[in-house]
């Protein structure tokens, strides 16, 4: 399954970084950020809820880059 | 309008430049002087000294704000041991360095929500609005809410917002924020019309047939927006150096901090701390990868917005990027090089009239759906008259026999002619060939054949001038058409006779994973080839899905030209990329080897990092001001 989320971050290079965390997160198959359109792509692991695994893919990007923002609610 | 965040970050930025000229003025002493410097300093960088604490906290050496207060507030110790010396410490720099790493950002950021900006005004297709007739009264509505089935109102100057079918009024479609083409096109009742064009000249009232998520617009528009998230090989490459150049940079910094003083104090006794200290701190300053990091994907993504003005999807940066090196096109021959449509081209040795020999022919074909019957039909003009067909018989991949206004009607190929006695008149044409006979006489023939695109032969020659080596035409026609085209449009090699599995045996075959193959098509019969080449695009795609699908670069109308244009700008694009990583890559290291030398201080490093970002921005927006034409 893939969702589309919203994001902010002010950083090419941190955005790559959490591209880079989101991929680590377990229940995470695969992840894109866009920087350009600020937006996070996620495929999930099969049986993966996503509203879990997605507020660890915040902590774990909150860690490289306190001020990155994934908006879970479209 | 600045978001709030960047309008406190220019405040920011102001008062502590303002501070910090002010101060140059003022002659104080000690203690008193080191604070009053200290309030610029804080001012300016107050967010990336938390965000230092938090890179210590959450155990990331190599977090970029932490490098940052590093090499400042190394700078200001530096100061401070001046003054301990009893020389008057400098504390501008560090302030200096915060301050234009501060207006770097800032101005990056600018620049990034105008790139978005502008190019979602380049793409500028989106509707805002649908009208919907209910009880007489004309009602705005999200396009989002309108159903299939629903009659909707466009107004002259309005976008067509759903895919539909024209039911009542005439109008002509500007449609080049889809096709890049510019000359209108009028719509009738019962044409179908696709969103995302506007209405020029007259009101027109359409029954949609697809919902606003499926509609050609939302389609464009996630596929550019997707596009960016493909990442090309270069991004890749930058990502990866990254991680290495940052902790490359900081190792060093720490080399340089501690081995020559070191080996000083063992040579002359005399370490000069503060002098490699100061020079391992100027590296600190340019350990950011920033720039590369940002405007690579910039490019791309300028270049799939200016493609997608021009009636071409890319669906990829890495697309876009293979595009750049594409050796050899494969082209299919039937709808993408010639117009697909068969029509009548010739008639030769007719005992009687042309028109005489048109009728019957078209009338014997009628039954048939072919596309040979369908040119005879649209050669006729006239509606067929059925009582006066008494019977029809399709003799396979011959042709057919029929009984009109009790004549025996005999039209088909030689074989057939030859299996009745008849004596046909060969042909020299190129084309299919429909023989003719009446009553057993022979009557002469028509000619059908396919016309070549007059845009074609530009586009070949297009192709050549771009570096184009290879041009491949493969055709399911006969070899002697196959042959006759391929002079015409000067192709170097052609296969022709293959059926759909032979062209993608074809196409495997001529791959070679060395050179970046495309094939051409117009993605109805060949989406498995255009899927298995290099790069597949399909032309003329406007409102087929299955095409969309199955390529990776889409032209929405169905003229070749765009595919050389296409090249164009993926190349200028690859090279804008080169430049930059050249130029970023280039300028760091040249302050890396003249910050370690002595001669690049601090400003100069902060220069590389701030600086070369701000250029290399600028220089990937040129994508967007390229004339394709």
């Amino acid at each position: 399954m893939k969702k589309t989320y919203k994001i902010e971050v002010d950083c090419a290079n941190c955005a790559n970084l959490m591209e880079e965390e989101a991929k680590k997160t377990k229940g995470v198959k695969n992840a894109t950020v866009n920087f350009i359109f600020q937006k996070i792509e996620v495929e999930f692991n099969d049986g993966a809820d996503p509203e879990i695994v997605m507020k660890d893919v915040l902590k774990n990007c909150k860690k490289i880059e306190e001020e990155c923002e994934i908006y879970l609610t479209r | 309008m600045m978001k709030k965040k960047q309008k406190i970050m220019l405040i920011r930025i102001i008062i502590s430049a303002l501070l910090l000229i002010c101060l140059q003025f003022i002659t104080m002493n000690g203690l008193i002087r080191f604070t009053a410097y200290m309030i610029p300093y804080v001012i300016i960088g107050y967010d990336i000294i938390k965000k230092a604490y938090k890179g210590i906290k959450n155990k990331k050496p190599f977090d970029e704000s932490l490098l940052m207060t590093i090499a400042t507030l190394g700078a200001v110790s530096l100061g401070l041991y001046q003054e301990s010396q009893g020389r008057i410490g400098d504390y501008t720099e560090a302030i200096a360095v915060m301050l234009f790493y501060q207006t770097g950002e800032f101005f990056q950021n600018i620049a990034l929500e105008k790139s978005r900006k502008n190019i979602s005004e380049l793409m500028d297709i989106r509707p805002d609005y649908a009208n919907i007739e209910k009880d007489g009264v004309i009602k705005k509505v999200d396009p989002d809410k309108v159903n299939i089935n629903d009659v909707i109102i466009v107004k002259p100057g309005e976008k067509v917002p759903l895919d539909g079918i024209v039911i009542n009024g005439h109008s002509s479609l500007n449609t080049v924020a889809l096709t890049g083409e510019s000359i209108p096109k009028s719509v009738e009742i019962n044409d179908e019309i696709i969103s995302g064009s506007i209405n020029i000249t007259g009101l027109i009232k359409i029954s949609v047939t697809r919902n606003f998520k499926e509609s050609t617009v939302s389609k464009i528009l996630e596929l550019v927006e997707n596009a960016s998230s493909k990442k090309s090989k270069s991004e890749d490459f930058i990502a990866k150096f990254a991680r290495i150049y940052t902790p490359f940079v900081v190792y060093s910094a720490i080399i340089l901090a501690t081995l020559p003083p070191i080996i000083n104090w063992i040579i002359s006794s005399n370490a000069m701390f503060s002098v490699w200290i100061y020079r391992a701190l100027t590296f600190l300053v340019i350990s950011c990868p920033c720039a590369l990091v940002v405007s690579i994907p910039l490019t791309f993504f300028a270049g799939i917005g200016g493609a997608s003005r021009a009636g071409i999807l890319i669906k990829g940066s890495n697309y876009l990027e293979t595009l750049s090196k594409v050796k050899t096109i494969v082209f299919d021959k039937t709808g993408t090089l010639t117009k697909g449509n068969f029509e009548v081209n010739a008639i030769h040795h007719n005992k009687i009239s042309e028109e005489k020999l048109i009728e019957y022919a078209a009338l014997a074909e009628s039954a048939s759906s072919h596309p040979i019957a369908l040119s005879l039909k649209k050669a006729y003009k006239k509606e067929i008259d059925i009582s006066r067909i008494k019977e029809i018989e399709e003799i396979s991949g011959n042709g057919v026999i029929a009984k009109i206004d009790n004549k025996e009607i005999i039209a088909g190929n030689e074989k057939l002619m030859e299996k009745y006695n008849i004596n046909p008149i060969k042909c020299h044409s190129i084309g299919t060939i429909i023989h003719i006979a009446i009553d057993k006489k022979y009557m002469g023939h028509i000619v059908i054949s396919d016309i070549i695109k007059p845009e074609s032969y530009q586009a070949i020659k297009n192709l050549r001038k771009i570096g184009i080596k290879n041009i491949i035409m493969l055709t399911g026609d006969l070899q002697k058409v196959a042959c006759s085209v391929a002079e015409k449009l000067k192709i170097d090699n052609f296969f022709s006779e293959l059926l759909p599995d032979d062209k993608l045996q074809k196409v495997e075959e001529l791959i070679d994973g060395k050179n970046i193959l495309a094939f051409v098509g117009d993605g109805i019969n060949d989406a498995p080839v255009i899927s298995q080449a290099d790069i597949g695009i399909a032309m003329g795609a406007m409102g087929s899905d299955a095409a969309i699908e199955a390529s990776d670069v889409v032209l929405m109308d169905d003229n070749p030209i765009k595919i050389s244009i296409a090249i164009k700008i993926s190349k200028i694009c690859l090279n804008i990329v080169k430049q930059n990583i050249y130029f970023a890559l280039g300028v760091k290291f040249m302050c890396l080897i003249l910050g370690a030398v002595g001669i690049a201080n601090m400003w100069l490093a902060v220069f590389a990092d701030v600086g070369v970002m701000i250029i290399c921005i600028l220089n990937a927006f040129r994508v967007l001001f390229i004339k394709f034409n």
